[in-house]
């Protein structure tokens, strides 16, 4: 069972407070998007095998989304982060890099 | 005269720690920018303290005002003095953009005390109950067994427990469970 | 026989006897005795019978890893089967019983079996009971089912306590032999939080015994007795604030990012004590320390499972812990120098060891050995047992060459054998979340590969296993081994390592192993088929290498196949010796066939355990409104909705649930009616943005609403489904209450906050759940409006407060109350919101004043079946997750006006708009009777897989009582276009009821009698 820190509450807490929320940074494409969009928008995702970027909510406690950066392979946790923005930040990307060096994943390396 | 009933009218028991429903309390909950002048201003009209800092519950009292998230504080209040409070906060925060609003009758509230009253919710969440982990002015939102609930430790060393009234119930029947005689567990102090 | 002897028993309180009964026999032990010692002590060595075979079984061991004595302990509420006898504790008045087998242990009519193993070996049932097919269904799978399973169920409800413990700490040690100690001592001396677990009721784990075997002073640490040693660090353990030590509790399963799970037996030796029975600790470690121990490996030999053959370091914990002898007269089989200690051991208490038979050839006696024969025990090497003799109790030994075939060189009469085939480091724990293992051929066994741990949240090792369980045998290896783990653990938690050094000891120095694997090396198939290697699963050597041939090659199929390791002790004692019979049939290394995968929990914990608090009343969350105390009084029938209990119709005394709901329906359409609609969803949502935002979560306008109105609304989700429906109040300019369906609310706010938090989090808006904080009544019927007015002063009137208008007023002795001119019954209907606390104050008023118009509360059915009767949908009955707002004929609230909502997008493709989708008729029977739910209307022909076509279902479906006659809504192909078709819906016994397609509002279709 996965240990998260919430970076809203500082909160290191067990799985059980936590529910996740699929893959992180998809961008919403609503009326007006073309059929291959939308389709990628709601259900091609990714199935990372290493490095991966989830959303998460700490529901049983502050209530808020955070994103956190995995490996799905060891369930490394590089780090976990904002919710509002729209790419990992540059500290995380780093500790990646240095952790898994030559990752990539989607438009992020 | 009616008034107004909490859901279990008090109950309590006593076991190695004493568990007591304490009744109707008043409650607000208020989503704002927590670092603005407006909010200093509106915690102090409406509970006389300061606003808390990330999961700290400032304590005066019955009256209390905690930390639920980053745009979120709870304030605690004579159950009889929220109309006003509110209008206070609404007076402190006018024109700007904020909620405030009445949750004191959607709550349960607990008093756990006795010497091993950390034991209690040991049992029950899935937090560091020790002393040197969580202590005074700290508030903290998790899950009870299968519900959430948030807690802290008040100026008498008492654990307050939160929940929300439809499961004060279930609440109460885990805290005495987990507090019968006999089931002392012995590691935290 | 096997006996209590008259010294000896370090574990004991002889000043304390304890009686107890095996299978009714009354029988006498001591405080301090497991229950295997105390049968062992009464010479009842016959225990059990194995699965398969029904094979006499006695304890071959003498701790976690026996597979033999199981017994089923106690009875009645604290009955439970399947409990080690060599774990179990004794404690007065313990009763308990043999299993396994009919009518009697002593003589089983399932022994048969074992006269007809050659007809069952490995795979027997896959290979017997295939054909013919329907022959499995009805005639194989219940008689094999019959004899399936180990040990009765319990019958009777489980009256003791269990409960969860989340604990947290620096460092936990698993194992409290000498190098749990130890390792414990070094991290706690930093000044690390440490959690010592162990998991028999005494510290100091097998050392003691160890170096008690071999003469005074030559095994010691620091120059004093082991024993002594113990007391003494446990004692300054004891001193350590930062120290929690405790016994009777195992280290159950180490999972992700340091969880570990402990089992603590807090009453089991005790069972009348107050507390728990059982706590489970749920403990988040920083670092792990798995000081778990060697566990002993039989030799396989013809007749190795004959009751009396037992490890050779189970004979001398036995003798010395407990003070019992196995046998007068017992042979020591060997191919390491350890098993010399057990003969030294009972030589000295003066029992008989007629002689020691080593498999190994060495170039000169070592230590152990010159001791033993000191003592006069004759030592052949070089040797084995060729078998066996005796039927419930070991006769003799034949003895034979390792290297032949088994021819029998000599007949030694005995009644015990102690066997050692070498050691295995317990490395479950180490193993359980992906620590990887080597094989250390020195000892022929595998031990944790170290530079492979399993990994942490930081991508750390988080787990160091310490002395034996690292491969470490000698004393002095363990403790340095364990003193470096502590260190280390400490260290990798950040503290600060000080300069104490690990004890020293002085150890006997052993002569090598040597790996052996059959005994004889050449023993034939006869010899090969009575070699056991899992004694409770009756697998033996020929079955393993049965497997190999048919091409069970991996060791996870193999074991499968052959059920090897599959028993309630997971092959603790046989998965080694298993893989090594299966390797040398497939010719290939140890390593190469590798192990099976170790699995949580390392032995079975309670059920109940884990369940915790969850059972009775704490099973789960029962949601209670505050008018709830009522409905229990009143006749309540209750239905869960989500976590809440809704009355779903009040019965009164010899009223039927259908007579119930039927006078509710009634009086309420003609007269008054009363819902408890607490558990409606009440969602506040405020600021500048909430216009907007309320516009992309409903798909209809919410924005244009007015101050003081309320508006029916739709919730899609993104891929355009329906998930939630509800009534919409303006409370001002910038404050909306949404209400959302009872099971919808924690739902649709987090739905809420999520969209918020995750792709608008520049709108200004905050929502609360408010749904608590309101009682929320629903006075509906003709009377509602009189019967209000007689609480308060406030207008009522439909020019005041018109449909779908809602107003703050004052109700009876100062409530606060909002009332809402929303109908889902289609009567004149408001719902009162007032604080919670005051709701039951409220509900009693109401029924007061309302006496008079014969008020009466409805439940949940009555609701469902006035809202059908209206042609109003239910999310959940009418949806499914694959319907959408235009399969219901809910153009008229998807506004076309704006340029998104979540879901828009989602129902423009092409599937969405397809014209064949099933759209909501109303359904009328033609008989008038009641539609079954979720029956299916067919059309003609058949599909590509030969199933009958459908064009429809039933989505609700009632009878009314306003119409007398059944109603029923669905989704029907082309339905609105059909109007007065008449459609089959068949039912489960083959007959068809045939329905008209109706409009799907029965009742009042222009809103008359909710409008006045």
């Amino acid at each position: 069972m996965l240990i998260l820190t919430c970076p809203c509450c500082g909160v290191t807490g067990e799985e059980t407070e936590f529910h996740a929320g699929g893959e992180a940074h998809i961008k919403r494409f609503g009326p007006g998007s073309d059929d291959e969009q939308f389709h990628s928008y709601m259900f091609a995702k990714e199935n990372a095998k290493g490095v991966h970027f989830e959303r998460w909510r700490h529901n049983n406690g502050c209530g808020k989304w955070f994103h956190a950066a995995r490996c799905t392979t060891t369930l490394e946790v590089f780090g976990t982060y904002s919710a509002q923005t729209y790419e990992p930040p540059k500290e995380i990307k780093d500790k990646i890099s240095a952790r898994r060096p030559g990752w990539s994943w989607r438009e992020f390396a | 005269m009616s008034k107004p009933v909490s859901a279990l009218e008090g109950a309590s028991y006593q076991g190695f720690a004493k568990v007591e429903e304490v009744g109707l309390r008043g409650m607000i909950t208020i989503r704002g920018d927590l670092k603005s002048a407006g909010m200093k201003k509106a915690a102090a009209a409406a509970t006389g303290l300061d606003v808390p800092g990330q999961r700290e519950v400032k304590l005066d009292g019955d009256t209390a005002l905690a930390w639920m998230s980053s745009d979120e504080l709870l304030a605690m209040v004579p159950y009889a003095e929220v109309d006003d409070r509110i209008a206070a906060i609404d007076k402190a925060l006018k024109g700007k953009h904020y909620l405030a609003v009445n949750v004191s009758d959607a709550r349960a509230i607990f008093r756990l005390s006795g010497g091993n009253a950390r034991e209690v919710i040991a049992k029950l969440s899935p937090v560091d109950m020790s002393s040197d982990a969580f202590g005074l002015g700290q508030i903290r939102r998790t899950r009870m067994a299968q519900v959430p609930a948030a807690f802290w430790v008040d100026e008498t060393g008492a654990i307050m427990v939160v929940c929300f009234r439809s499961v004060a119930q279930y609440v109460f029947d885990l805290l005495k469970g987990a507090a019968e005689n006999g089931n002392q567990v012995g590691y935290l102090n | 026989m096997s006996t209590r002897l008259a010294a000896g028993g370090r574990l004991l309180n002889k000043d304390r006897a304890y009686n107890f009964t095996f299978n009714g026999k009354r029988l006498t032990g001591y405080q301090g005795d497991t229950l295997a010692s105390a049968l062992l002590a009464n010479d009842q060595m016959l225990i059990g019978r194995s699965f398969k075979y029904h094979r006499p079984r006695g304890v071959v061991a003498s701790g976690a890893e026996e597979p033999n004595g199981i017994v089923g302990m106690g009875e009645g509420a604290k009955f439970e089967p399947n409990q080690r006898v060599t774990t179990t504790e004794l404690f007065d008045g313990l009763t308990c019983a043999s299993q396994n087998h009919w009518p009697s242990l002593e003589f089983d009519v399932g022994a048969i079996n074992t006269k007809l193993s050659r007809f069952l070996p490995a795979g027997f049932y896959y290979k017997t009971f295939i054909s013919p097919r329907p022959f499995w269904k009805h005639v194989y799978e219940p008689i094999i089912r019959k004899s399936a399973g180990l040990g009765k169920a319990p019958k009777e409800r489980d009256q003791d306590k269990y409960e969860h413990f989340y604990a947290f700490s620096d460092v936990v040690v698993i194992g409290g032999g000498v190098a749990g100690l130890q390792a414990a001592y070094a991290a706690g001396k930093t000044g690390a939080k440490v959690l010592l677990m162990e998991q028999t009721a005494h510290w100091g784990g097998r050392a003691p015994v160890d170096s008690a075997a071999v003469n005074e002073g030559k095994e010691n640490i620091n120059g004093k007795p082991v024993d002594k040693f113990v007391d003494e660090i446990v004692a300054e353990l004891e001193k350590m604030d930062n120290v929690t030590m405790r016994t009777r509790m195992m280290g159950a399963g180490v999972y992700d990012h340091g969880y570990v799970l402990g089992y603590e037996r807090v009453n089991d030796h005790q069972p009348d004590a107050a507390g728990p029975r059982h706590r489970l600790w749920r403990v988040r470690a920083g670092h792990i320390i798995t000081a778990t121990g060697a566990i002993e490996r039989p030799l396989s030999f013809a007749g190795n499972d004959i009751p009396g053959v037992l490890l050779a370091s189970a004979v001398r914990d036995y003798a010395i812990n407990y003070g019992v002898s196995v046998g007068d007269r017992t042979v020591v089989v060997t191919n390491n120098d350890d098993a010399y200690r057990t003969a030294i051991t009972l030589k000295t208490l003066g029992l008989s060891v007629p002689v020691v038979i080593d498999a190994r050839v060495l170039p000169e006696d070592s230590a152990l050995m010159a001791e033993a024969k000191a003592q006069g025990i004759r030592v052949m090497m070089g040797h084995a047992i060729a078998s066996v003799k005796g039927g419930k109790r070991v006769t003799g030994v034949e003895i034979c060459s390792q290297a032949g075939e088994g021819a029998v060189l000599e007949t030694i009469d005995c009644d015990a054998v102690a066997m050692s085939g070498g050691w295995s480091p317990v490395v479950h724990l180490w193993s359980h979340c992906g620590g990887k293992l080597v094989w250390n051929t020195d000892f022929a066994m595998f031990q944790p590969d170290v530079d492979k741990p399993p990994l942490g949240a930081d991508g750390n090792g988080f787990v160091t296993p310490a002395g034996a369980a690292n491969g470490a045998l000698d004393l002095g290896g363990i403790l340095a081994d364990a003193d470096a783990a502590g260190k280390a653990a400490a260290t990798a938690t950040g503290h600060k390592v000080g300069k104490g050094k690990a004890p020293t000891a002085e150890s006997v120095e052993e002569a090598p192993m040597a790996p052996v694997w059959l005994m004889p090396q050449g023993a034939g198939i006869k010899k090969r088929m009575k070699a056991w290697l899992d004694y409770q699963n009756d697998v033996k050597v020929s079955d393993v290498q049965l497997a190999a041939r048919e091409g069970f090659e991996s060791v996870e199929h193999a074991k499968r196949y052959t059920t090897l390791g599959m028993a309630t002790d997971q092959g603790k004692l046989s998965n080694i010796n298993g893989l090594a019979i299966l390797s040398d049939a497939l010719n290939q290394p140890i390593p190469q066939t590798g192990t099976t995968t170790f699995r949580p929990p390392y032995t079975p914990i309670s059920l109940a355990a884990i369940a915790g608090e969850a059972r009775d009343e704490r099973f789960q969350p029962i949601r209670k409104t505050p008018i709830y105390g009522w409905h229990e009084e009143n006749g309540a029938f209750f239905e869960p909705v989500g976590q809440w209990r809704r009355p779903y119709c009040y019965q009164k005394p010899g009223e039927s649930v259908h007579d119930a709901v039927k006078r509710e329906i009634n009086q309420t359409r003609e007269r008054l009616g009363l819902l408890d609609a607490s558990t409606l969803g009440k969602i506040i949502v405020k600021g500048p943005d909430a216009g907007k935002f309320l516009d992309m979560l409903y798909t209809n306008m919410m924005s244009t609403l007015k101050p003081g109105k309320c508006r029916y609304g739709l919730m899609c989700n993104e891929n355009g489904f329906l998930s939630d429906d509800g009534v919409v109040a303006r409370i001002d300019e910038d404050t909306f209450l949404c209400h959302t369906t009872t099971g919808g609310a924690e739902t649709i706010h987090g739905h809420m906050e999520e969209w918020l938090q995750t792709e608008w989090w520049d709108w200004k808006v905050y929502t609360a759940n408010v749904t608590e904080q309101y009682a929320q009544i629903a006075v509906v019927g003709p009377q509602a409006r009189k019967t209000l007015e007689k609480l308060t002063d406030a207008d009522l009137s439909s020019e005041a407060l018109p449909f779908m208008a809602w107003a703050d007023i004052t109700l009876g002795d100062g409530i606060p109350a909002r009332a809402y001119r929303i109908s889902f019954s289609g009567e004149l209907s408001y719902e009162i919101a007032v604080p919670a606390s005051r709701g039951r104050e409220l509900w009693d008023l109401l029924l007061a004043v309302g006496a008079e118009d014969g008020i009466t509360p409805y439940g949940t059915e009555g609701l469902h079946v006035m809202r059908a009767e209206k042609g109003f949908i239910m999310i959940g009955d009418e949806t499914d997750g694959t319907v959408i707002p235009q399969d219901l004929n809910m153009q008229w609230a998807i506004s076309k006006k704006k340029e998104d909502y979540l879901g828009k997008r989602a129902q423009e493709r092409s599937h969405m708009a397809d014209p064949k989708r099933w759209k909501l008729v109303g359904l009328q029977t033609v008989d008038g009777s009641v539609l079954p739910d979720g029956a299916y209307c067919v059309a003609e022909g058949t599909n590509e897989n030969g199933q009958r076509n459908v064009q429809g279902r039933v989505t609700s479906t009632y009878y009314s009582p306003t119409l007398d006659k059944g109603i029923a809504m669905g989704l029907v192909l082309h339905g609105p276009d059909r109007m007065g078709e008449v459609i089959d819906f068949p039912k489960v016994d083959g007959t068809i009821v045939k329905a008209k397609i109706v409009d799907p509002i029965f009742y009042d279709k222009d809103g008359e009698k909710q409008n006045v």
